[in-house]
């Protein structure tokens, strides 16, 4: 009897370790061991197979002096800022025109919440369409009768990574809002009341009371948004895979290419090493600040 | 009772003496659309024939690209196919690799060496063996012209260059688009190289391409070249980033465009709307390449198997890949040319008589040469790197003497 209670007691207390150990072992092996595998093929001289014959930086030297990888990682830092910015600004503005008490509240939520349901795929797909200049918006103005409007932002490869911007940001900038729509909520409304006896106006509120007391909800979005960026992969494949030329290029799809179909696999694996630092980059500093305001 | 059992037994065993020496064959390949799959069933019934079974391996998707890296992942786990569709360079680097088997058994036999033009056999073979069997051949340097749209602008249809530039402005101020085109890469690297090979001559092609002269990559040559490539920018109307070569196709067939530059698979499109060859539309060499002949060809890479009786299947379906019967049947379903020299004409149209007779007139005279930008003439990542450089320099204002240098160096960096 007695032993079979400290089975059953080792059982409980081992079982969520037992239930965990699978789970466990396919992420570090599928996540954190493929990328040592990838670190550690990115300084062979893979073509189009695995092959152990060590060759240094020389990978990463071919790929600094890569014109295309330098248009692709220009391209990120333009996207990905403007991307950030313009979701924050647009859906911290929704969330606040919606915070104001209005009628329809959880009709507008879903609406502006919708596109996020969609596959960049299918964003990239639609608003090829609509940038088209001979099929899209230039083509409608003109009918309505200016003549002379021009919207060819997808057909000049110095323009077309504003295309990617606004498609991601009529994507993602919901999704902004659903986020700081839910921490307004949270924002103890006394404060508010307290300001407003003191004769602050309602921007002011806002701006010194409100957002700051936000801040983790600014930390996630940012951290969410800059991901999205650095992965984004489908967007500019359906929108303008790639083109003008290569002009429109983002690095994952610099690190397919190359990978993947063009017999350079080291490259193509230093690549994605540089995109994980991209990524490191931003983490580091956000788990940083995370962790030390627990122990706080 | 028993004696159902022993029937059923004995079936069983006359049913096993006559599969004894039939095996199965797993093609992977990535011939999926309409008039290619019907291709692929010919030679499905020919095998099976012979009593051999096929089991199908379709990999749909981008040109190959998604059948690659499938046939990656199988290959690497040790359990290739018995065939795989292939292109050019492909070949030699699975053969380094040490997956292909040897079909020299197979090859002397049937006499390919006297059945393929060297070029061609040459990919073929690794260090002097054949490893894969060729399919087809498609002309690439073709020029596709809606003669209504030239008589409309009253315009002959260009044979040089220099008068393809001279037509643009009659032609758009007939309210025709000149040139139909794509702004994908590889369609801008199939302009290019009909202009290179045009302009440069063979030899010249050659060299820059093939053998990847870096003298030749940095030419004055090279930089008048890329001037009248770019010179085609005015041909082009503003849409064209992006599109489909085959929505280009159809802008050539209702008159919005006046010609194309594009294999002969183009020619599947305009028989599909219903247009004959020689009225409805026009099938020339591109400007200035009468005389010679850009190949893409489609063959089948055989891997090494342990099996003895897929090893006999796999020799019977090299074999028949190359036997008349198959080489009529799939080009005219697909609207490619026989690879195998000296066949009947008679059952093709006139696109392809031509393709055929000029096919076996350049392979004499050494103007046949690979077309780089389908991958018969370089390897994956020099065709990567050169195709960047041309198509970023179509779709930026990169001056001609800066993109030579760039595309020589591009060059040496991939190597």
């Amino acid at each position: 009897m007695a032993n079979q209670r400290r089975f059953t007691d080792m059982l409980a207390d081992s079982m969520p370790k037992l239930v965990l150990a699978p789970s466990f072992l396919i992420v570090m092996v599928c996540i954190y061991g493929y990328i040592l595998w990838t670190v550690a093929l990115s300084f062979t001289k893979s073509r189009m197979l695995p092959q152990w014959k060590f060759v240094g930086f020389d990978q990463y030297t071919k790929l600094v002096n890569n014109d295309r990888w330098a248009v692709s990682s220009e391209n990120l830092v333009v996207f990905g800022g403007l991307f950030i910015i313009i979701c924050l600004v647009i859906g911290i503005g929704m969330a606040i025109l919606l915070d104001q008490k209005i009628r329809q509240e959880g009709l507008l939520r879903t609406i502006y919440l919708y596109p996020m349901a969609i596959s960049f795929i299918v964003t990239g797909t639609a608003w090829k369409w609509l940038l088209n200049p001979s099929m899209g918006i230039e083509k409608i103005v003109r009918e309505w009768g200016f003549e002379d409007f021009t919207f060819d932002w997808l057909v000049n490869s110095e323009m077309v990574v504003f295309c990617l911007v606004i498609a991601a940001v009529w994507q993602s900038s919901g999704f902004v809002m659903a986020l700081f729509l839910a921490g307004l909520r949270g924002v103890d409304s006394e404060m508010i009341k307290a300001a407003q006896l003191d004769g602050a106006s309602m921007p002011t509120i806002y701006r010194r009371i409100i957002l700051p007391s936000l801040k983790p909800v600014f930390f996630s979005a940012f951290v969410i948004l800059s991901h999205i960026a650095i992965k984004s992969f489908d967007l500019v494949t359906a929108l303008t895979g790639g083109g003008p030329g290569y002009s429109s290029d983002l690095p994952a799809n610099f690190m397919y290419a190359h990978a993947f179909t063009r017999s350079q696999m080291g490259l193509g694996a230093a690549s994605g090493v540089m995109m994980l630092g991209g990524v490191l980059a931003i983490l580091i500093p956000y788990l940083y600040s995370e962790l030390r305001g627990k122990k706080q | 009772m028993i004696k159902t059992k022993a029937a059923i037994a004995g079936l069983a065993l006359a049913v096993s003496a006559v599969v004894a020496n039939a095996g199965e064959v797993e093609v992977l390949h990535y011939w999926t659309s309409g008039g290619e799959a019907k291709s692929v069933a010919v030679l499905k019934d020919l095998l099976t024939e012979e009593g051999h079974s096929w089991k199908d391996f379709a990999v749909a998707g981008g040109a190959g690209e998604a059948a690659m890296t499938v046939l990656k992942s199988r290959a690497v786990s040790g359990n290739p196919p018995a065939a795989a569709q292939m292109k050019g360079l492909d070949i030699q680097e699975w053969a380094d690799l040490g997956f292909l088997a040897n079909l020299d058994g197979v090859a002397t036999k049937a006499g390919w060496d006297k059945l393929l033009p060297k070029v061609v056999s040459d990919i073929m073979k690794f260090e002097g063996k054949y490893v894969a069997v060729p399919v087809n051949v498609h002309r690439v340097n073709w020029l596709w012209a809606n003669p209504a749209a030239f008589a409309k602008a009253g315009v002959k249809i260009p044979t040089t260059w220099q008068e393809m530039i001279a037509v643009g402005p009659k032609l758009k101020a007939a309210g025709i688009i000149p040139l139909a085109h794509g702004g994908q890469a590889w369609q801008d690297a199939t302009l290019f190289e009909a202009i290179a090979l045009g302009m440069g001559g063979s030899e010249f092609y050659n060299k820059a391409f093939v053998a990847h002269d870096d003298a030749t990559l940095r030419s004055a040559k090279m930089v008048d070249i890329f001037k009248t490539f770019k010179a085609t920018r005015d041909l082009i109307d503003a849409d064209s980033p992006g599109r489909d070569w085959n929505i280009a196709t159809s802008m050539v067939i209702n008159g919005t465009a006046a010609m194309q530059i594009m294999g002969d698979w183009a020619k599947g499109e305009f028989t599909a709307a219903g247009k004959v060859p020689g009225t409805d539309f026009i099938c020339a060499p591109a400007p200035q390449t009468e005389h010679q002949y850009t190949f893409n060809i489609d063959s089948f890479a055989m891997f090494g198997l342990d099996s003895k009786d897929s090893k006999v299947a796999q020799d019977s379906l090299a074999r028949l890949i190359m036997e008349p019967k198959f080489q009529e049947a799939f080009n005219l379903n697909k609207g490619s040319i026989p690879v195998r020299q000296g066949m009947n004409e008679t059952p093709f149209d006139s696109c392809a008589k031509a393709s055929m007779a000029s096919f076996s007139s350049t392979a004499k005279t050494g103007d046949l040469v690979p077309s780089f930008a389908h991958g018969m003439a370089t390897t994956s990542s020099a065709l990567g790197a050169i195709s960047d450089v041309i198509t970023n320099f179509y779709n930026s204002d990169q001056s001609a003497d800066e993109v030579v240098v760039k595309l020589a160096n591009a060059v040496k960096a991939s190597m």
